[in-house]
């Protein structure tokens, strides 16, 4: 195995591009240690990106965010910029793992691990994120919700990878929310999970929403159906109802020890209808 | 595999050491440099007994390669005693007897030192998340945590 540690994006993609074995990019490497310590991947070649120019910044860009590559999650919670325009992206990022793991774990690594359950990925489809990525054609965007593909594949190219994500501006009175369950408090992996984001009008309507399902499919599903049920309400119980259950109806999960078939698409279809409720309220609605 | 020279500083002291590039900073600590008090209990990150700081940010030094040191400052337990003279979370975790076989003991302590010097006045709860990370199999936690808070206490001057 090879360690290297490029200078600049165009220098980064050529080692990953020219590598005939197998890569591995390391920012936070909370993934890529654990999985090298248990032998499920063997790199050739680690290349780690934290030289890069950016990859450790959050910079205000457009009314929005753009968060490097290689920003913790300690650091995106202290961000007090990001916390207040997109609670529920930081809030997801923030319930993975420990503080320690936290001290090194990055949003773009969470996405690119694959993981159905990542729960930094339901906040970042719910808020219409978009990931720039550098490769051997250039620089190009792409929305977060077209990275996952099935459970440890994402749509990335040969000598691809993503130097940051991009969380757009939003109006006054929007905000968003993220829920996951655990059968235990920390330290776990979502069962089941919902991020939802709203946007409101000033007497308190719904006018756009977003909403995203963890750990109940392949992949990360946002369901407009579901967003459908609360656009034009103030969420009042019925709408909510028709939500959860439009959440449900779309829910295609694993059946394992940690939660059934049946309990995955349950509870999927709750923590969307509370998500949508906290959302709701930071963004200055009442019900 | 190719070795990898590092430079780096540890507790305050500039340090070189060579490494393979798949070594663990857990590993260069304890085999290449003797610092043991990082200990080995999962490797994968669950357990936080191989706790470390990184320029200030608390991690699980299983979970860093050597190589990744270059450059940067890392704090151990090794460092958190001034000479003979016990941090006052160390003595209190003597006093309170805070611990029993003492694997988890130098994790706990680097990682409640990250956090009082963040919250220096934090809640029993606060204490509880952020040492959520670092598995105890003896103490049942409790004692862990009034260590910690008398400590706080008396690093607040009360």
């Amino acid at each position: 195995m090879r360690y290297e540690k490029p200078e600049n994006v165009a220098d980064a993609v050529k080692l990953l591009h020219a590598e005939t074995g197998v890569a591995r990019i390391l920012a936070g490497g909370t993934d890529v240690l654990v999985q090298l310590k248990a032998g499920m991947v063997e790199p050739d070649l680690i290349v780690d990106i934290k030289d890069l120019d950016g990859i450790k910044d959050i910079t205000p860009e457009d009314g929005g965010y753009r968060i490097g590559a290689a920003v913790s999650g300690a650091r995106l919670g202290e961000h007090a910029g990001v916390t207040a325009l997109w609670p529920g992206v930081v809030e997801g990022f923030e319930l993975i793992g420990s503080t320690q793991v936290q001290g090194r774990a990055t949003m773009v690594g969470n996405l690119c691990n694959g993981s159905p359950a990542a729960d930094s990925v339901p906040g970042l489809i719910a808020a219409n994120a978009v990931a720039r990525i550098a490769g051997p054609d250039g620089t190009r965007d792409c929305a977060v919700i077209d990275i996952p593909v099935s459970p440890g594949k994402i749509s990335l190219a040969k000598g691809e990878f993503i130097t940051s994500v991009f969380l757009p501006k939003r109006p006054e009175r929007a905000s968003d929310a993220y829920l996951r369950f655990i059968p235990r408090t920390e330290m776990d992996i979502a069962v089941a999970a919902a991020g939802v984001s709203l946007e409101l009008d000033a007497d308190g309507t719904c006018v756009a929403a977003c909403v995203a399902l963890g750990a109940v499919a392949p992949t990360v599903l946002l369901v407009d159906a579901a967003a459908d049920c609360i656009i034009g309400t103030k969420l009042d119980d019925a709408s909510l109802k028709a939500m959860a259950s439009a959440c449900s109806d779309v829910c295609n999960p694993i059946d394992d020890r940690r939660g059934t078939i049946e309990f995955r698409t349950q509870t999927a279809g709750v923590l969307a209808k509370r998500a949508a409720l906290i959302a709701y309220e930071r963004a200055g609605g009442r019900t | 595999m190719k070795n990898i020279h590092v430079s780096t500083t540890i507790n305050g002291d500039p340090t070189e050491f060579i490494c393979a590039p798949d070594e663990s900073l857990l590993d260069v600590l304890r085999n290449r440099l003797a610092l043991t008090g990082a200990k080995e209990g999962c490797g994968t990150g669950d357990c936080g007994a191989c706790s470390v700081t990184v320029d200030g940010r608390l991690v699980c030094s299983c979970l860093v390669l050597g190589a990744e040191a270059d450059g940067v400052e890392v704090e151990t337990i090794e460092g958190m005693a001034d000479g003979d003279k016990l941090h006052p979370l160390q003595q209190h975790f003597i006093d309170k007897a805070a611990l029993q076989c003492g694997v988890c003991t130098p994790g706990i302590l680097v990682a409640a030192k990250a956090l009082l010097e963040k919250n220096p006045n934090p809640t029993d709860t606060e204490v509880r998340y952020w040492l959520a990370g670092n598995l105890c199999r003896c103490t049942g936690y409790d004692k862990i945590i009034k260590a910690v808070q008398s400590a706080a206490a008396e690093m607040r001057g009360e």
